[in-house]
């Protein structure tokens, strides 16, 4: 927030009373939406402390026993259900890393290549759509188009070929997990890139087509580094989300292939936690995940200064 | 490299070649039908007739009998999916037009520079951004502050997204300085200055923040399976999830349509599934529109 730098002075020689009186209705106006981040966004934080308790529901936070690290052995010793999750969660990561982000940018470089404003419009409102689903209907849809009936099965079966067999099935559902986040977000992925791409100085292409540069070598050289700084900064956004895994997305899903191939660590934490009744455990496991991830946002932050990039904020 | 010959250059790149033309539809084809064939088979198949829909042994991709709404008539007949259909209607129109309230207020508020506590507010909600306060604890206040089992649950913890309270306050911030004091000197008081002046400034992206907040709510599943263990109080994705995702049979009494013969699973399966989707592609048009103008895009940049 950089206009905030230059906001004219604040009278700070009055007295604080004098600046109430004068300011109280501006105060009154931010009271009920701070009540509702201070609610549901900072007074829960204190609700960690169970990750120290043997909590028990009917005795609340106050009469259940402190056990102090005891929860924690469970991460620390390395309970196999646990270690599936971490394992599950980090490969289905590393497959969104290096599948699913670069493929809003393929179809966004391809889009901005468009000569046709209108075309583009066309086609930008059409893959926009799916973003705006619910997961509960993305996987409906999945398997209505996947499904053991659904229509490409009956289609290949119309046609004399043998069914595939995708939905329920436990090897592929790393695949079906993947398509899924793509068909539901690729095209709105392509949004922020179009945006910086239309920002991109003309006459760059211009100087450079007039030195010679075909149009490969102007998207190597020009588009790309354009786009260098927002893809620095999803990347860590990204880093700080990979801990989190499509939550949703899985627990719609878990019944059909078991937990051994889809448990991740919300759904351990889900689990574990409000159906399995470990509460202390489970509040164990997604404090350190929340930590984790504050420290891999604030890391790739820095080291994105390091490199001389703009990061998400300077501080 | 015949660096001298004359190029036709559009937008300073040179005219893409026929190769690369021809690929380029093909691949925008190609995501495009990807995005679009998967709605026209659920779109046909819940209006294909009984009949139709049994010999093709689930799902028709070109209806040819003509149109049969009997699988609507049946979900909107009083049961089930109907009273799911009245609860996911109440949680979008209360949410949305609290959140819509709590956003813009708090986003005005902290849009004025320089008044008593500003920078520590706005410090607040741009922290509140970089962490979550977890799934456990979140349950904890929930059940804390009585709320277990109501719908209030599904509305309140998500009825301030930090991220919307910025792209607004952003906005606000924007609006011509000018206005705003001459109304000022005329004694017009901060709430005025808000509701009469702020606000209709502003209908672009109260517009889109509010069909966020809209379509979130419409779409929410996740807080509803969390905390409302009474199915009677189930929006429409729980709904969705039992009968179409879990494939759970629906019975004539669910639907609340004891004793008629009913129409086929899978054509009651997707008219359940299109009227989850038909009111989100209602108010998309609306969104879309504002998408051009970069009103999010444009926010972000702070």
């Amino acid at each position: 927030m950089t206009d905030t730098d230059t906001a004219p002075p604040p009278s700070r020689n009055l007295p604080i009373r004098t600046r109430l009186r004068r300011d109280y209705a501006v105060l009154l106006l931010a009271l009920p939406g701070m009540l509702v981040i201070c609610a549901f966004q900072y007074y829960p934080l204190w609700g960690n402390v169970i990750a120290f308790q043997d909590y028990q529901p009917y005795l609340g936070i106050n009469q259940s026993l402190w056990t102090g690290f005891e929860n924690f052995k469970t991460i620390v010793d390395g309970d196999p259900e646990f270690l599936n999750a971490v394992k599950n969660t980090l490969i289905l990561t590393a497959i969104q890393t290096v599948i699913v982000f670069p493929a809003p940018i393929v179809v966004a470089l391809v889009l901005h290549s468009l000569l046709s404003n209108r075309l583009r419009q066309i086609v930008q409102t059409i893959i926009y759509v799916p973003h705006f689903m619910s997961w509960v209907i993305v996987v409906a849809v999945f398997q209505q188009v996947l499904g053991g009936t659904g229509m490409i099965n009956n289609w290949l079966r119309g046609h004399g070929y043998d069914p595939i067999h995708i939905i329920g099935n436990v090897e592929a559902f790393r695949v079906l997990l993947t398509s899924q986040v793509m068909w539901k977000d690729t095209g709105w992925a392509t949004i922020l890139f179009l945006a910086v791409l239309s920002q991109i100085d003309r006459s760059l292409y211009e100087a450079s087509a007039a030195d010679g540069a075909g149009r490969w070598r102007q998207t190597w050289h020009i588009t790309l580094p354009g786009l260098k700084p927002i893809i620095i900064l999803l990347l860590i956004l990204k880093l700080g989300d990979s801990l989190t895994v499509g939550f949703e997305q899985i627990i719609l899903q878990q019944p059909a292939v078991g937990q051994e191939a889809s448990e991740v660590l919300d759904t351990y934490v889900y689990n574990n936690g409000i159906i399995g009744g470990d509460w202390g455990v489970s509040a164990a496991v997604g404090l350190v995940k929340s930590v984790v991830a504050l420290a891999l946002v604030l890391g790739a932050n820095k080291l994105a200064h390091r490199l001389g990039e703009e990061g998400v904020y300077r501080g | 490299m015949s660096h001298k010959r004359q190029q036709v250059l559009v937008g300073g790149m040179p005219m893409p070649g026929r190769a690369e033309r021809v690929v380029k539809a093909l691949f925008l084809t190609v995501i495009c039908g990807v995005v679009v064939f998967p709605f026209i088979g659920v779109i046909s198949t819940s209006l294909a007739s009984p009949e139709e829909v049994i010999r093709a042994g689930g799902f028709v991709m070109f209806p040819t009998d003509g149109i049969d709404l009997s699988a609507y008539r049946s979900i909107l007949s009083g049961g089930t999916v109907t009273q799911a259909l009245v609860v996911s209607g109440f949680i979008t129109a209360v949410g949305t037009t609290l959140a819509l309230f709590l956003t813009c207020t708090l986003g005005w508020a902290l849009s004025r520079r320089g008044t008593f506590g500003n920078k520590p507010l706005l410090l607040l909600v741009l922290i509140s951004l970089l962490f979550n306060p977890g799934l456990i604890p979140t349950y904890l206040v929930v059940q804390q502050f009585g709320l277990l089992d109501s719908l209030w649950a599904v509305i309140l913890p998500v009825s301030v997204s930090a991220f919307n309270v910025i792209v607004v306050r952003a906005y606000f911030a924007g609006l011509p300085a000018s206005v705003l004091d001459s109304a000022r000197i005329d004694g017009a008081s901060e709430w005025k200055l808000f509701w009469h002046i702020g606000l209709p400034l502003s209908k672009a992206v109260v517009a889109v923040v509010g069909l966020f907040y809209g379509v979130g709510y419409w779409n929410s599943f996740f807080g509803a399976l969390l905390y409302l263990n009474d199915s009677s109080k189930w929006p429409l994705q729980l709904v969705l999830r039992t009968y179409v995702v879990n494939g759970v049979e629906i019975g004539a009494q669910d639907l609340g349509a004891a004793g008629e013969a009913l129409p086929p699973q899978t054509s009651i399966q997707m008219a359940i599934l299109m009227i989850s989707v038909v009111p989100i592609l209602c108010v998309y048009p609306f969104i879309q529109r504002h998408f051009a103008k970069g009103v999010l895009t444009g926010a972000v940049k702070g």
